[in-house]
């Protein structure tokens, strides 16, 4: 395949070791062009050596990586071309002020770099503050510098590692803005995160990690939809409607609740138990299905027992 | 400005940075640093004190015939400079920034931050060793320079007496003076590099300048045991010395090429080994 056509990140059955650890275990990624991808698990489930191993810091024990086709570990700083971001916090010369981290960044990264300097200053909204040495930035400030010394690539695909973190709420929703925005304009983001609300908010794939494997990788949509499918039924006779709700062929799980009943079921057997409802006598107040937030499917593929690796086709809800 | 924008408003060089690029940005950062300074400033502060403590007492009997003669011609002051601080203030010097140069990356957690830009392990790696060159020589010869402006403000440019006890003219001498100090680099350099092996392997800025400069001082205990003295003109010590070969009448040129190659012995390894561990190491913290 022509590097052009590859997707950003393919990695195929990565492995990181450290002598008896496993901190990944034969991990499996494709990120298409334009996705916004989440990449998801708890603290120690291996995101942070995975991005390390995707962009060349780290050699991987096995497995291999591409970044629109280029093997970082081969091909070196070319395998980066297009490529920016950064793992855990984005880390800067304390004794420089940020414009000249910039300038010290973008003359390593050359190709006009350096003329994008204050345009980049720019859009993360540093511009005042740039001739302030870094040592003296808070947290959010070195975090939006990060943000922009990976524009400053002009990059194709940005890696960003738990970019909100540590951000107040207002620099985290101004962080999710600037990442929607930069997506909104093509560029492909892998995006690495434990808060869910972000994930839930930008991206539409997610791979989920736990103990170095990942345990769900595919579209969040698949993910919720596969997972959660949940009713809740409220009728005028709900002593009734559990009777025919049992007697229904699919309708799985059935719960009274002080809200109605609670049941599982396929879409299509749902749509033949309203039928027999009303057949039977009982008059529907309300059937609604009850989507599983990604907290839920997040604490399901995290916690517990150790899954086997499963994509969206294996996952099913229990 | 929007990101598209940006990406629609560049012109598109397609020129990747080199080595010199990185050198020019590490001297930018040792020019942004305390250590740098100090360093700096050692090399011309002792030299300072010399003179001055020469104008309240004339340093008579001190073995060295620079001494004897320092107020009979600045260009002494120099040579007594290189003499007696040649084993363990001009190391420290190097050992500052040698020490420090990969660590202090290590320290700060840059290194994972220029590694993912676009140039590769081994242009960063190099222009590292020439930034740390560079500013050993600027040291050497910013004290050198210091040594002989105050000299020669003290006791004028005259002729010079050499190690072999005969004089040579003035211009002759200064020409000397700082052929000498070039030839006190070739060990030094040689001991900055080992800073750099230091530096890359440990990670830690202070245990690579005190390893630095503990390796010269560990030699030179070496050189006292009984029985160790074969050993002694492989020692950087005794390169350290090698200089005054250019001060004699006529050049002896032989412990000079002597430092060169047994200077190469302890720089080329080491380089190699840190060149190995710097290109292969998992950026896994910085």
């Amino acid at each position: 395949m022509e590097p052009s056509d590859a997707p950003p990140v393919r990695a195929r059955g990565l492995v990181k070791r450290y002598g008896e650890i496993l901190a990944v275990d034969r991990i499996d990624l494709e990120v298409g062009r334009g996705d916004v991808y989440g990449f998801l698990g708890p603290n120690g489930a291996g995101k942070t050596t995975t991005l390390r191993m995707l962009l060349g810091l780290i050699a991987p024990s096995a497995g291999s990586v591409e970044l629109f086709g280029q093997d970082p570990m081969y091909r070196g700083a070319r395998a980066l071309d297009g490529v920016a971001g950064f793992v855990e916090a984005p880390a800067f010369y304390p004794y420089l002020d940020g414009r000249t981290n910039l300038r010290l960044l973008a003359a390593l990264d050359g190709d006009g770099a350096a003329q994008r300097i204050e345009q980049v200053l720019e859009i993360v909204e540093l511009g005042p503050r740039a001739r302030h040495k870094v040592g003296g930035y808070s947290h959010g400030m070195r975090q939006r510098l990060g943000i922009a010394a990976s524009l400053l690539r002009d990059p194709r695909l940005l890696i960003l590692d738990e970019p909100a973190t540590g951000l107040d709420p207002a620099g985290m929703r101004d962080m999710r803005v600037l990442i929607r925005r930069l997506a909104g304009e093509g560029i492909t983001v892998l995006l690495s995160s434990h808060l869910l609300p972000e994930v839930q908010e930008l991206c539409d794939r997610v791979a989920i990690v736990r103990s170095g494997r990942v345990v769900y990788e595919g579209a969040l949509a698949e993910l919720r939809r596969q997972a959660g499918a949940g009713y809740r039924l409220r009728t005028t006779d709900d002593i009734r409607a559990e009777a025919v709700c049992r007697a229904q062929a699919g309708i799985e799980d059935v719960q009274v609740t002080e809200h109605g009943l609670a049941f599982h079921a396929e879409e299509r057997d749902v749509g033949a138990l309203s039928v027999a409802l009303i057949e039977g006598g009982v008059a529907i107040l309300a059937l609604a299905p009850e989507l599983a937030t990604l907290e839920d499917l997040f604490f399901r593929l995290t916690e517990g027992e150790e899954p086997a690796p499963a994509g969206p086709a294996e996952l099913v809800a229990t | 400005m929007s990101a598209a924008a940006l990406r629609a408003g560049r012109t598109r060089a397609a020129r990747r940075p080199g080595t010199l690029t990185v050198w020019r940005w590490e001297l930018r950062k040792l020019r942004s640093q305390k250590r740098t300074y100090l360093g700096l400033g050692l090399s011309m502060v002792f030299p300072l004190i010399l003179v001055l403590s020469f104008h309240f007492q004339h340093p008579r009997h001190q073995g060295n015939i620079f001494a004897t003669y320092v107020t009979q011609s600045g260009l002494a002051t120099p040579v007594l400079c290189l003499f007696w601080q040649s084993a363990f203030l001009y190391p420290l010097i190097a050992a500052l920034v040698a020490g420090d140069i990969v660590a202090a990356e290590d320290g700060h957690g840059t290194l994972k931050t220029i590694l993912t830009r676009s140039v590769d392990r081994t242009q960063v790696l190099a222009g590292k060793l020439l930034a740390v060159a560079t500013y050993t020589v600027v040291a050497m010869y910013l004290s050198a320079a210091t040594a002989t402006v105050a000299g020669v403000a003290s006791w004028g440019f005259r002729r010079v007496i050499t190690f072999s006890g005969s004089t040579v003219s003035a211009p002759k001498g200064l020409l000397l003076v700082f052929a000498a100090y070039g030839v006190y680099l070739i060990p030094l350099l040689a001991l900055a590099s080992i800073g750099v092996l230091l530096s890359a392997a440990t990670r830690n800025s202070a245990a690579a300048v005190v390893g630095t400069l503990a390796v010269p001082l560990v030699m030179a205990l070496v050189s006292l045991i009984p029985g160790l003295g074969g050993a002694n003109p492989y020692l950087l010590p005794t390169e350290f010395n090698n200089w005054q070969g250019l001060l004699r009448t006529p050049t002896d040129w032989a412990p000079i090429g002597h430092s060169a190659w047994v200077c190469a012995l302890y720089a080329v390894p080491a380089l190699g080994a840190a060149a190995l561990v710097f290109l292969r190491r998992d950026v896994a913290g910085g």
